[in-house]
């Protein structure tokens, strides 16, 4: 009996790893670019980032405040995570329920970054906080950290 | 009077944001003088391994593109130390910022890993805004002519910072290879994602 229970606690938490590891898609950047130039009527606010980036973590609060106040005005926030390395589907997952995090999270995967950066935009370094808002008419790109409210000032630029 | 100063305000601020560019390549690069792992002070113009330049790169202890690619970066000075262009490794972060590249991390790291390039601190965050560097790791291929350091690779050293064995395209030792036969770099500049200089 005992071992019955024990195969199938130990099939539940098989399970359940399977299930959260495909959580988080993985994109190389061909894959990711469309989502650079959707031509719906929303207003995309991408931001690159990492769990592992001191500024970056820094300013998630801002963007989860942004979710959350604008997520009925046709605002998507995607946060798009460079993150690599072992274990990095549970990594994020600790770091989302952590952190709180409802918006969007993908994971861009595609080491030869220098043969997409200027396709997210000529004038980034690669350096990360990185983040762009745009809809279909302008897009405006930041290589910097933001607080909420110079994040919130610039978004209402484009709603 | 009223507009001379707007212009002069103007030309400063024209001429400030063009500095703040840094390097480009084709630039002389200037001296610079910093401490290392060792207790020593390095300085490019007087380095004595750098007969005919220098493979200058900004890197650090925390940031994971960096880590990853600590073994490469020993493996090009080793490769091309004796050819005249060794490594020197510059952590342009403020170590308030990030804890982990202060100063004595920087002497524990050298020594678990055995450096055999001068790792040198950019104390006052000079060096780095001079050069432009906005990333770790980012390096700055710099080829001697006489006494002058010109600026002739800038970018990411290959095109896989995950897996060393994945790699297709050797952007800084094609670079390095391409001085020692004369030649100029092609490409001269690429880009790869860092961890950005804290500052």
């Amino acid at each position: 009996m005992i071992k019955k229970i024990k195969i199938l606690l130990f099939l539940i938490i098989v399970n359940s790893t399977i299930l959260f590891s495909q959580e988080f898609p993985v994109y190389s950047f061909k894959e990711f670019e469309p989502l650079l130039h959707k031509n719906d009527d929303k207003v995309y606010v991408i931001n690159f980032w990492a769990t592992w980036c001191r500024p970056c973590v820094k300013e998630i609060p801002t963007f989860n405040q942004l979710y959350e106040t604008y997520k009925n005005n046709n605002v998507e926030i995607i946060l798009v995570s460079l993150d690599f390395g072992k274990n990095l589907q549970s990594r994020i997952l600790d770091f989302k329920n952590t952190h709180n995090i409802k918006a969007t999270i993908i994971i861009l995967d595609d080491p030869d970054s220098n043969s997409w950066i200027d396709k997210v935009n000529k004038d980034w370094s690669g350096a990360i906080p990185t983040t762009i808002i745009y809809n279909k008419k302008a897009v405006k790109f930041f290589e910097q950290s933001f607080d909420y409210k110079e994040l919130e000032n610039e978004l209402k630029n484009f709603l | 009077m009223k507009k001379t100063l707007i212009s002069i305000v103007l030309i400063l601020v024209i001429v400030g944001s063009a500095f703040a560019q840094g390097y480009k390549v084709g630039d002389l690069a200037e001296n610079f003088k910093l401490k290392s792992t060792k207790g020593e002070f390095v300085s490019l113009f007087e380095y004595d391994k750098a007969t005919k330049g220098a493979i200058v790169i900004f890197t650090c202890n925390h940031c994971p593109y960096a880590k990853a690619y600590e073994d490469r970066i020993i493996d090009l000075d080793q490769k091309f130390r004796e050819k005249g262009y060794p490594v020197i490794a510059i952590n342009p972060n403020d170590p308030a910022l990030a804890p982990e590249d202060s100063f004595e991390k920087m002497i524990e790291r050298s020594n678990e890993k055995g450096f055999p390039f001068p790792y040198l601190l950019d104390e006052t965050q000079e060096v780095y805004k001079m050069y432009g560097a906005t990333r770790t790791p980012h390096v700055y291929l710099l080829n001697r002519v006489d006494n002058q350091f010109n600026v002739s690779y800038i970018g990411t050293i290959d095109d896989n910072y995950k897996d060393p064995s994945l790699v297709t395209k050797k952007y800084l030792e094609n670079a390095v290879n391409a001085l020692l036969k004369g030649k100029l770099p092609d490409p001269n500049f690429t880009k790869a994602i860092g961890c950005s200089i804290k500052d």
